[in-house]
């Protein structure tokens, strides 16, 4: 808030009011309509709903395909951020460092962006297509028949190479500008001090582009969370059937195809904790540990 | 003593710049395998359009220069197809248009004169409608979509574009970047406006939206490609096929690669999905610099 603000009452209300009812219709009535429905079981066909406690919670946490979903999850999201980091970090490092063609470089590596990631899946179904997509036939020429939608694993590394991908630009677009705003006199001094170029990363680049990494690290966690369920959707052909899934998909097949909104619920539930943590999470570590120049 | 400090330091110099160059290649080979796995999986999709649906079929992706390109696009923009049979790919061309715009323009007045009431008034009210707004950030609209669908569809908004858009908008993004932006204008901005005798109003329409404009740009990007990818909300959302955006709508017609008796129609899907990337990979590289800006600055 400014100092120097305007004393009206009428007119910020005013202004406040569209956004407010907005995600008091859309925001809060829902999340408090999951939260209440997550203690609810809904009868399948309509015909209200009985009270029934935390059951919808611990037959959640009792069921072994929902911790094999959960399992994933984490090993999925693990994956893709740990791999599209460290690719992108590769590449900013290398497209700061040469003299010549860093904005070409820049322009080629991070327009996939823009590809939406149902767009991205599909892809990933011809690249992979059983049979004859060249990624499968080149994996066939080294001897493995990788089958897609087939193979428990062979699905999973399919999603883990698409996301990854699909996500590298961001993180890219993020260390590059890190990287540039890193002080040229930084630079030269560490220069001075230390010629091995390995040292002078760790040292001196790295500590100072922690901020961003960490930054990025929650922005890929609630990407692989979240935003791949156009992704797995495409890869899977909406057919969940054996296939890995993550549990924002499960959210989905289980409230509208099992139409199951109690369960469907109590997951929406334990996703928002999570993201809740999460932040929790991302402030207190961004205020304490990271050190900003 | 200036002659042993250059023999000593040329040799080395020397040795360094061989070195040097080595590592310049090894830099550019990097990059330029980063940059060709990026582009390849989309060309070759792009070149495969350009082959018919049998060959597709029998030997996967295709590089060479087919004689199906008008065909397999004409196709996608205006045979009618999906279950129904009564949408085309133009139809659903519009609607990611709409959506996109819609979208981005939601986004930035709703956030715009939210992020203006909360910085610029004193008002106790503003500080705690500030924390409702910013407590929807933690929450997106994935881990509450089946809540948020039942009461989008108590109030019939099924198929329609404000059902589709507006969902979407309730969310603090904008609000949040605004507010940083109008945080970091001079105070004495304001105080200038006023001593000169400028209402609220006036000191947001002359001085405040002018100032915003490169923001404005940056936001604007970057929400219309995220409106534009949205695919989950509008899967709930649309099952009227005449509001299907390009996103969403792809599906429905390769799904019927694994299902139908007759040979898929991969030339379509294909080139529909090429239609879907070529408008927001467009504007992020034509706008580049705002949306990198708008992007890094604002996420901070």
């Amino acid at each position: 808030m400014k100092r120097a603000g305007f004393n009206h009452f009428g007119l910020p209300v005013m202004l406040l009011l569209p956004q407010l009812i907005i995600i008091g219709v859309f925001f809060y009535w829902p999340a408090a309509y999951a939260l209440r429905s997550s203690f609810f079981l809904e009868d399948p066909f309509g015909f209200g709903s009985t009270f029934v406690g935390v059951d919808n919670y611990t037959d959640l946490f009792g069921s072994a395909q929902y911790l094999k979903v959960a399992g994933f999850t984490l090993g999925f999201t693990f994956l893709v951020t740990f791999l599209s980091l460290s690719i992108a970090l590769l590449l900013a490092v290398k497209a700061d460092k040469v003299i010549r063609g860093t904005r070409v470089y820049r322009t080629l590596l991070m327009w996939v962006y823009a590809v939406a990631p149902p767009v991205a899946g599909f892809l990933g179904v011809m690249v992979f297509y059983q049979g004859n997509g060249p990624m499968t036939e080149f994996l066939a020429m080294l001897g493995y028949e990788f089958r897609l939608g087939v193979n428990y694993y062979d699905t999973a590394a399919a999603m883990v190479v698409v996301a990854t991908w699909n996500h590298i630009p961001v993180n890219f677009i993020f260390l590059l500008s890190g990287l540039q705003s890193i002080p040229q006199s930084v630079k030269e001094a560490a220069l001075i001090d230390n010629r091995s170029g390995m040292r002078r990363f760790w040292d001196i680049t790295f500590p100072l582009l922690a901020p961003t990494a960490f930054f990025l690290l929650i922005i890929n966690i609630t990407y692989a969370l979240f935003d791949t369920f156009g992704m797995i959707d495409a890869l899977v052909k909406g057919e969940p059937g054996n296939n890995p899934m993550t549990m924002v998909y499960k959210v989905y097949v289980d409230g509208f195809r099992g139409n199951d909104l109690g369960g469907s619920s109590a997951q929406s539930v334990i996703l928002m904790v999570l993201v809740l943590v999460l932040t929790v999470f991302q402030f207190r570590v961004m205020d304490r540990r990271i050190h900003y120049t | 003593m200036a002659l042993t400090a250059d023999t000593i330091v040329v040799p080395r110099t020397n040795s360094r710049r061989r070195k040097f160059k080595w590592q310049t290649l090894v830099d550019h080979g990097i990059l330029i395998a980063g940059s060709l796995l990026m582009i390849m999986p989309v060309f070759a999709a792009f070149m495969t359009i350009g082959a018919s649906d049998v060959d597709i079929s029998r030997h996967g992706m295709q590089f060479s220069n087919g004689a199906h390109w008008a065909e397999n696009f004409d196709k996608a923009l205006f045979t009618k197809g999906g279950f129904t049979g009564a949408i085309t790919g133009s139809t659903m061309l519009l609607n990611s248009f709409i959506l996109g715009i819609g979208f981005a323009i939601g986004k930035i007045v709703f956030g715009m004169i939210a992020a203006y009431a909360i910085v610029y008034f004193r008002l106790r009210f503003a500080t705690f409608a500030f924390w409702m707004i910013f407590t929807t950030l933690l929450l997106p609209l994935e881990v509450r979509i089946l809540p948020t669908y039942e009461v989008v569809h108590g109030m019939g908004l099924i198929n329609t574009y404000t059902g589709l858009i507006l969902p979407l908008v309730a969310s603090a993004t904008a609000t949040f970047f605004f507010r940083q932006f109008f945080l970091s204008i001079p105070e004495e901005l304001v105080e200038a406006a006023r001593i000169d005798g400028a209402g609220p109003v006036k000191f947001f329409i002359d001085i405040l939206v002018p100032l915003s404009r490169t923001m404005v740009a940056a936001i604007f990007i970057i929400m219309f490609v995220y409106g534009w990818n949205q695919y989950l909300w509008p899967t709930l959302i649309t099952t009227d096929e005449a509001m299907f955006t390009l996103v969403r709508g792809i599906k429905q017609i390769y799904q019927a690669i694994d299902g139908g008796s007759d040979i898929p129609e991969f030339g379509r899907s294909l080139a529909l999905a090429f239609i879907a990337i070529l408008p927001p990979v467009l504007v992020v590289v034509i706008f580049q610099s705002w949306f990198v800006k708008g992007l890094v600055e604002s996420d901070k």
